[in-house]
């Protein structure tokens, strides 16, 4: 059972509170565009750390929820624009089991908006910049997140 | 054991002005697993690589994590550098700290972090590396390349002459593309024809080479060496292998209501026409929407009147399938719609063209038979203004924010046609900037203005008023004296934009090809793989990948086939290990992953399997077919027993990432 350790929302927020931010991208669209915001030197926190998946498809949401176990206070989920997919379908499951995953996040105890999915192509490397600088901006004034623990390990 | 190790690269001063390497060295020598670790000015450069062999040599290393640029660029390079010291190339990991860290932060200390960061996940991953064997599949030697025009020529031509099939598939009745349209070229002012349709009969009589026209890619299958493509050729209502081309029945139709594309909308033309004069095929179209046979059942003429009892109106489309090891792009490009440029008079007179129209008044196969005229009045215009940069870096959103490159050095020759021909008609051109760079485009340019005597102005046209009378005045600020300038012409020629063909989008769905906002094709690299899409198998030739002269267009055309030639020539290609796995004994075979499979590389087939317990059962599993499974995942997420997984981005090597990122 996931429940929230303290009992309490979200820790008050602190000058030095620097959010951890997980970026799934795919490789074909957001991943390419997330080198072009480098290669035009568009500047986006270093919070952002990217783990790279052949397709947004790939990403399984116990990836996100393992994330936010883990200490994560925002994750977000980047791929190809609807049609757009390498993979012809791949987003668009994406977005049907992000959604749902959403829902269930209130639930969870976890903030549904520490989540989000934008669609990111390989042209689009200012976007990324922005997508990130815009999310970063929004789980630092959501302050750090509650850790998930599994009671079942606790003693 | 796991033996890691760990390559820091400088990049010269690309990473190394941001990011502490010595710190990024000190950090990994203190994860345990790692071996060895150091950092190096160029760790692509040949001493690099040396470097990377001597320590999997000296210190037995078994697992590679490269600190360096993106995987897009230089995977590969490191790949093979594993390979030839022994190391599973799958077994090596980038961490992307010069796109994701140095290039974006300017802090040190903070991009030391992250730095420190991506190589913990990098390693993380690492160690879940399983060593991974490429398969084989096999490679169809026939091209298919997609667009007519010079482009696609110039590329059907060159994979042909290399003794490899090629197929053209072009959207019009005629191939040749907008070079067919044009009356010269420049720098050298040689007729556009006289250069394109030889090579037009080149490419219809290579034994090598079929041609598809008024024919359109309906659906693409498959991947690089296999594509299965469905061709949906168009009833043209006329029996190609019949018709002697005469061209009879495009003079008797009664039907004159329609636009004819090739002369830009200056001419009328018939419902059944063949498009120019040197169309290849030269076989007739009935555009159905204007033939009267079509819309009322009433007419027959052109029936009548051909004496090869050629046409047929109950013609049907036809679907043609057909295999491919290599797609070419060359879908080419459009102008702008001016509907947004009403202040200059565009849709107001029939005196403002773009243009392409000017091309067809001045071609000697044009509506006029080469004489400039008013369209208005049919009389020879004494004062001519052309305004650069219609819908071109236009910021303001009705237009395109790129130069569409090619408009200062036709202006110039368009200018040249009009004064060599009428040296009394005054020719004033309007311009941001002129930008003429190329092999004697600048001697070009200037020639126009010192020979020619073609009056530049720096400058605005602000508006254009078309007056009750059908008269031109336009107000113009000119930016390098400063005033405000009022003129009369009788003839404003307008550069519009050069946008991506309207296909192009439609075309990159089919073959998933990236496309960025303009609809321009995206590259694989813009420097190191110009004319190749991300997608492997799909070339880029022409303007579909960006605004281009003809020159520039033949030369990538040319690379385009020879990127092409070089999959062709392959007997065997080495697929992507990176495939999903079933773990049979997990496997209920429920078929989840069956249904969410685009590609129907996944089948459920009856075996013996050993359960978890070390039963022996027979029933239904899932089974991956490597040959065609693209790697996408799709089915690891859509499996509810866990037993789906991908090699190369396995659920445990994407969360050890998530908790190295999150630690």
């Amino acid at each position: 059972m996931l429940v929230n350790e303290d009992g309490k929302t979200a820790a008050p927020e602190t000058k030095s509170f620097e959010p951890k931010i997980v970026a799934f991208c795919c490789n074909w669209c957001s991943y390419a565009g997330a080198d072009g915001a480098g290669t035009a030197r568009k500047h986006y926190p270093a919070n952002v750390k990217i783990i790279k998946v052949p397709c947004s498809g790939r990403v399984n949401p116990l990836f996100v929820l393992r994330a936010f176990q883990k200490g994560a206070d925002g994750v977000i989920l980047c791929g190809c624009h609807p049609g757009d997919c390498h993979y012809m379908t791949g987003n668009y499951y994406t977005r049907r089991r992000l959604t749902l995953l959403m829902s269930m996040l209130d639930y969870l105890g976890v903030a549904k908006d520490r989540l989000r999915v934008a669609w990111v192509s390989a042209s689009e490397g200012a976007r990324f910049a922005e997508v990130m600088n815009d999310f970063t901006a929004h789980i630092a004034s959501l302050g750090e997140n509650v850790k998930l623990r599994d009671m079942r390990c606790r003693k | 054991m796991q033996k890691i190790g760990v390559f820091v690269c400088w990049c010269g001063s690309n990473i190394a002005a941001t990011v502490d390497v010595a710190r990024v060295v000190a950090a990994a020598k203190g994860i345990p697993g790692v071996a060895f670790a150091a950092d190096y000015k160029y760790m692509c450069s040949e001493q690099g690589q040396q470097l990377i062999a001597d320590s999997v040599r000296q210190y037995g290393l078994n697992r590679i994590v490269v600190c360096s640029c993106s995987p897009r660029m230089h995977e590969k390079t490191f790949r093979a550098c594993a390979e030839r010291c022994g190391v599973n190339p799958y077994q090596v990991e980038i961490a992307n700290i010069r796109e994701q860290c140095a290039w974006i932060l300017k802090d040190k200390e903070q991009a030391t972090r992250k730095a420190i960061a991506l190589m913990k996940a990098a390693v993380a991953k690492v160690q879940l590396d399983t060593p991974l064997q490429p398969g084989e599949s096999t490679v169809v030697k026939r091209a298919l390349v997609i667009g007519g025009g010079i482009a696609g020529i110039e590329t059907a031509l060159d994979i042909a002459d290399a003794g490899y099939k090629v197929d053209i598939v072009e959207k019009e009745p005629s191939i040749g593309g907008k070079m067919a349209q044009l009356d010269k070229t420049f720098p050298t002012l040689d007729c556009s024809a006289c250069i394109l349709t030889p090579k037009m009969v080149d490419a219809a009589q290579h034994p090598n080479i079929r041609i598809f026209t008024y024919s359109e890619v309906e659906e693409v299958r498959g991947f690089v060496g296999q594509f299965e493509v469905d061709i949906r050729k168009k009833a043209r209502s006329v029996k190609a292998d019949i018709c002697s081309g005469c061209g009879i029945c495009t003079t008797k139709c009664p039907s004159r209501k329609a636009d004819s594309e090739f002369d830009a909308g200056l001419r009328k033309r018939g419902a059944i026409y063949i498009p120019f004069a040197q169309a290849i095929p030269k076989v007739p179209v009935i555009d159905r929407a204007h033939c009267l046979k079509f819309q009322t059942g009433k007419c027959g003429v052109c029936s009548l009147v051909c004496p090869n009892k050629a046409i047929d109106y109950t013609q049907q489309d036809e679907i043609v399938t057909e295999q491919y090891g290599a797609i070419v792009l060359a879908t080419g490009f459009d102008l702008l719609d001016l509907k947004h440029f009403g202040d200059l008079g565009w849709g107001r007179s029939k005196d403002i063209i773009t243009s392409l129209q000017l091309e067809r008044l001045t071609n000697a196969g044009g509506p006029t038979e080469g004489h400039l005229v008013c369209p208005s009045t049919g009389r020879q215009p004494k004062k001519v203004v052309i305004v650069s940069c219609v819908g071109s870096r236009d910021t303001s959103g009705r237009g395109k924010t790129y130069c569409s490159k090619i408009c200062c050095m036709y202006n110039a020759k368009h200018a040249m046609y009009i004064r060599e021909k009428y040296p009394d008609t005054d020719v004033t051109v309007f311009y941001i900037d002129v930008r003429t760079p190329g092999k004697g485009f600048d001697e070009f340019q200037r020639r126009a203005v010192e020979e020619y005597g073609v009056h530049y102005i720096r400058g605005l046209v602000g508006k254009v008023d078309v007056h009750k009378d059908g008269t031109l005045h336009l107000t113009a600020s000119d930016l390098n004296s400063g005033r405000q300038l009022e003129m009369e012409p009788d003839l404003i020629v307008l550069a519009a934009a050069v946008t991506a063909s309207p296909d192009a989008r439609k075309i990159a769905g089919l073959v998933t090809a990236s496309i960025d906002n303009d609809g321009f094709y995206v590259e694989a690299h813009p420097k190191l793989r110009p004319v190749e899409s991300p997608t492997a198998g799909i070339f880029l030739s022409g303007m579909c990948q960006g605004p281009k002269d003809i020159p520039e267009t033949v030369s990538q055309a040319g690379a385009a086939a020879v990127k092409a030639i070089g999959l062709l020539s392959k007997d065997k290609l080495l697929t992507n290990p990176c495939t999903a796995r079933c773990n049979e004994a997990v496997c209920s075979g429920c078929q989840s992953c069956v249904k969410v499979c685009p590609y129907g590389a996944i089948e459920a087939v009856e075996k013996t399997v050993i359960t978890l317990e070390g039963k022996k059962e027979q029933r239904s599993v899932a089974v991956v077919n490597e040959a065609l499974c693209q790697g996408c995942g799709a089915c690891t997420v859509a499996c509810p027993s866990g037993a789906m997984d991908l090699k190369g981005f396995s659920n445990q090597e994407i969360m050890a990432e998530v908790d190295a990122l999150c630690w």
